[in-house]
């Protein structure tokens, strides 16, 4: 009782701290941020005083199997479900601003639906919505078994994943309402910068309970990478999001680094969320689902340990490269190169392990297409590992930087490696949360994996193409010694590639769509009766001579 | 699911893993194995490679920071020398024909071909960095905002002394002395015409230009149109260049030609805007520049110049 009184007080204080904000709110958009949390705290206070089990009901909406397992895996349903949501949210954003760029029309003259709104909310839904519930869920799923032990602070997992679905909340409404402090994917103000830290240090806690209170004598290789996410991602964001608020009750903010300090800031953290968000967390995911999809041993232990002790330290120092030929120090700038180039082979690293992880299990490429996944997502992991170092040589950089080139680049990444790997974990954990004896339907997988290999493949194709133009001509010289293009140009050059990228991504948002109808229905426990897919068919009564030879 | 060869190795013990022959390290995760395979060879070679280039590159380059400077590299390079190098090398190359045009009045230019040429290329690159975004690409303006200067239709003047001027100056343009200016006046906000009066003086217009046949309503508009357009647009509505008064009698249109532009027109005057490009482009830039747009296939002689 006294738990329930507590937690229903802490709950009210919220509640009145919030209407407070929203009555002496400097401007709209804090006022409508504080309601959101006003919202929040008042679901939650309803929550903790009513006598309904709460719990149960939820369990009944995700349909939380009967025998709930003996790990903690509500969270993980939860977010397994909010990964799917988001992800589709966060595609169709993409294809809309895609769309956008080809049909400019498409901004609807409308301050809300600018594209320069929009794609804030589009690479926060992709990377920090479904990329990071992704993470989250994964990680206490992987933990709990590399650890054998259940959640530490079940309450506090709890608090993360809904205090993490609010983080999004604020930051996407805060894009489309114009609240931003302008740095690439870390656009959030300061309040919800305060409270992500708080549910992301809440994540840490959790996370190295678990490991702490494990039965294994050792660490798994995954939880190795899955730390080193959540604890790089801790500091790169409480660094880069150092800043003073105008007022306590106003959403504008200024940082505490200016000019090309805030920049190379602002890149450190940039690139290493690329490096410890997408590239550390994901490894994580590929360390524990390869090898339990493929039934295979990991390739080479010695490799794990050179290939993620050498990620962790060269990673920290590229971020430089994002600003060749700007007004930072030329030192500065050789240094983020030559770091980048000696990455090449610590990253490439985890694409060896993971796909010599298949050695023995080749043939599973052929018969699993949750197994063919994770193939070509590896396959993307070591494109894009090696086009990026490749990106960071200057003179490649000074043909490739503020083109398209690098959307391209990206969006190998993105769509190849993070989107596929993370397909593949969904596939392979929602049978096994949900009790469900398979997928409702493997064939609709191998849909979903040709749609999206297709859609990439179109999506990066046309972006070289029109990166590589766009870099060609804004810096083609005449013989008089005259530049030859005018940008405008060089935007009409590039026009026909901005409608096949978006057509890619038509395809990629169709692959997401099977993959929720096919999630969908195996959460409600339905199989779909097709042919199971398999090898060439095997008639023995034609594996004979032609003619009957008698034995001798 | 486990097949006979995937049995994992009870605790802490190693096997060999029968299908890659070799040793497994003999830990186990959730019945996940890690084998003891030695690191690719050339893995490694390759990546002790790209090491020794980051050396070599940062002995070259500038590379290690000290307490007020960085370390210089061997070769001595720069981002700022290489940039004022190449700007110093391609100054260089134009230096003799920009003194040649710098020293050639912008009349004569067009008796010198060679000259003529290099200013027109100037021009276009120049064009290109600072015309485009209102006049467009091709020079074909935008409808309704921005005036089309490939055309013969020429608001201030269109030969090669008037558009350097125009250039130079600017439209409207504050603080500019010699800036092109006049006001027409907005007849309907104003006041000094009713919406009747607009309606008849718009009738007359178009039939300047063909659009209408003579009516009843444009002869009552004549009227007015002498009474308070004609000083400006000249008695014929052919336009009057000292006050960048367009011709009305053409099918050119910058602010549209159907009845409802031009009402609205009256009633609300326009007056476009310009910057002064004297104050940010040097001479020869401009020299250039209008050399470019003189070529774009309406540019007039000097015996054609002054108001029609």
């Amino acid at each position: 009782m006294v738990s329930v009184l507590s937690r229903a007080g802490i709950w009210l204080a919220v509640l009145v701290l919030a209407v407070m904000a929203v009555a002496l709110a400097a401007d709209t958009g804090f006022a409508v941020h504080m309601t959101i949390v006003a919202l929040a705290a008042f679901v939650g206070l309803c929550v903790s005083i009513s006598t309904v089990d709460y719990a149960a009901v939820a369990r009944g909406i995700i349909r939380t199997p009967a025998d709930p397992g003996i790990y903690d895996d509500d969270p993980i349903r939860w977010g397994v479900i909010a990964t799917v949501f988001w992800g589709m949210a966060g595609f169709l954003a993409g294809l809309f601003i895609a769309l956008q760029l080809a049909f400019p029309a498409l901004n609807l003259n409308l301050e809300w639906t600018t594209f320069g709104r929009l794609r804030p909310l589009h690479t926060s839904a992709v990377i920090f919505a479904f990329g990071g519930n992704a993470l989250i869920a994964t990680s206490f799923y992987v933990v709990q078994r590399t650890c054998r032990a259940r959640l530490a602070f079940p309450g506090l997992a709890r608090f993360v994943f809904w205090g993490y679905q609010l983080f999004i909340v604020l930051a996407a409404t805060g894009y489309l309402l114009g609240i931003t402090q302008s740095k690439e994917y870390a656009e959030p103000e300061w309040y919800v910068d305060w409270w992500l830290t708080i549910v992301w240090l809440a994540y840490l806690a959790v996370f190295v309970g678990t490991v702490v209170k494990r039965s294994e004598p050792h660490i798994y290789v995954a939880n190795w990478f899955y730390l080193g996410f959540i604890i790089t991602v801790a500091m790169l964001h409480v660094v880069n999001n150092l800043d003073m608020p105008v007022s306590l009750f106003g959403s504008k903010s200024y940082p505490l680094w200016a000019g090309v300090q805030g920049a190379l800031v602002q890149w450190w953290y940039g690139h290493n969320a690329v490096g410890f968000f997408l590239t550390a967390g994901f490894l994580a995911m590929m360390y524990y689902f390869v090898p339990k999809q493929a039934e295979r041993p990991i390739y080479s232990y010695r490799l794990s340990i050179i290939h993620f002790w050498a990620l962790i330290f060269l990673y920290i120092w590229a971020g430089p490269h994002h600003l060749h030929y700007t007004a930072l120090p030329d030192w500065a700038q050789t240094l983020g190169m030559v770091f980048s180039i000696m990455l090449w082979m610590p990253s490439w690293g985890g694409m060896i392990n993971g796909l010599m992880t298949l050695n023995g299990a080749w043939d599973k490429i052929r018969t699993d297409p949750i197994i063919r996944m994770m193939v070509m997502a590896l396959a993307f992991y070591g494109m894009s590992t090696f086009e990026g170092p490749m990106m960071s040589i200057k003179s490649v950089n000074s043909l490739s930087h503020y083109t398209d080139w690098t959307i391209g680049h990206v969006h190998s990444g993105a769509l190849g490696w993070n989107g596929m790997i993370t397909f593949a974990a969904i596939y392979y954990l929602v049978p096994r949360l949900w009790n469900r004896q398979r997928l409702y339907s493997l064939r609709w997988v191998n849909w979903h994996f040709w749609l999206a290999t297709v859609g990439i493949v179109f999506y990066a194709a046309a972006m070289w193409v029109a990166g590589i133009t766009q870099g060609l001509m804004w810096r083609e010289y005449g013989p008089d010694g005259y530049l030859v293009n005018s940008f405008v140009e060089s935007v009409v050059a590039v026009h026909p590639m901005f409608v096949l990228r978006a057509f890619g991504g038509l395809l990629y948002l169709a692959g997401g769509a099977i993959m929720a109808a096919n999630v969908w229905l195996t959460i409600l426990g339905k199989l779909r009766d097709e042919a199971p897919m398999r090898d060439a068919a095997f008639d023995p009564e034609k594996d004979r001579p032609l003619a009957p030879v008698p034995a001798e | 699911m486990a097949d006979a060869n995937n049995v994992p190795a009870s605790a802490g013990g190693k096997r060999i893993d029968e299908a890659t022959g070799t040793s497994t390290v003999g830990h186990e995760w959730d019945g996940i194995e890690e084998l003891d395979t030695p690191m690719p060879r050339w893995w490694l070679w390759t990546f002790y490679l790209t090491i020794v280039f980051a050396i070599g590159y940062m002995v070259v380059y500038p590379a290690v920071p000290l307490l007020d400077r960085a370390t210089a590299g061997l070769w001595g390079w720069t981002s700022r020398g290489e940039l004022a190098r190449e700007t110093k090398a391609a100054n260089d190359g134009r230096a003799g024909l920009l003194r040649q045009i710098a020293a050639t009045p912008i009349e004569q230019l067009p008796g010198k071909p060679e000259l003529m040429q290099a200013a027109v290329a100037g021009g276009r690159a120049a064009f290109r960095v600072n015309c485009v975004q209102c006049h467009g690409a091709g020079a074909a303006g935008v409808a309704g905002l921005y005036p089309n200067l490939a055309d013969d239709d020429w608001l201030w003047g269109g030969n090669l002394v008037e558009i350097e001027r125009t250039i130079t100056h600017g439209i409207r343009q504050p603080g500019d002395d010699q800036t092109r200016t006049s006001l027409m006046p907005s007849f309907g906000r104003d006041g000094m015409l009713t919406a009747a009066q607009i309606d008849d003086v718009v009738s007359h217009v178009r039939t300047l230009s063909g659009k209408e046949q003579p009516s009843a309503a444009s002869a009552r508009g004549a009227q007015t149109f002498a009474d308070n357009c004609a000083a400006c647009h000249g008695p014929a509505g052919q336009g009057g260049r000292p006050f960048g008064a367009p011709n009305l009698a053409d099918q050119i249109w910058l602010y549209g030609g159907s009845r409802e532009t031009i009402a609205a027109s009256i009633h609300s005057a326009h007056a476009g805007v310009m910057p002064a490009w004297g104050q940010r482009l040097d001479p020869v830039t401009i020299k250039m520049l209008a050399a470019y747009v003189h070529s774009l296939g309406g540019g007039e002689e000097f015996d054609a110049a002054g108001p029609r």
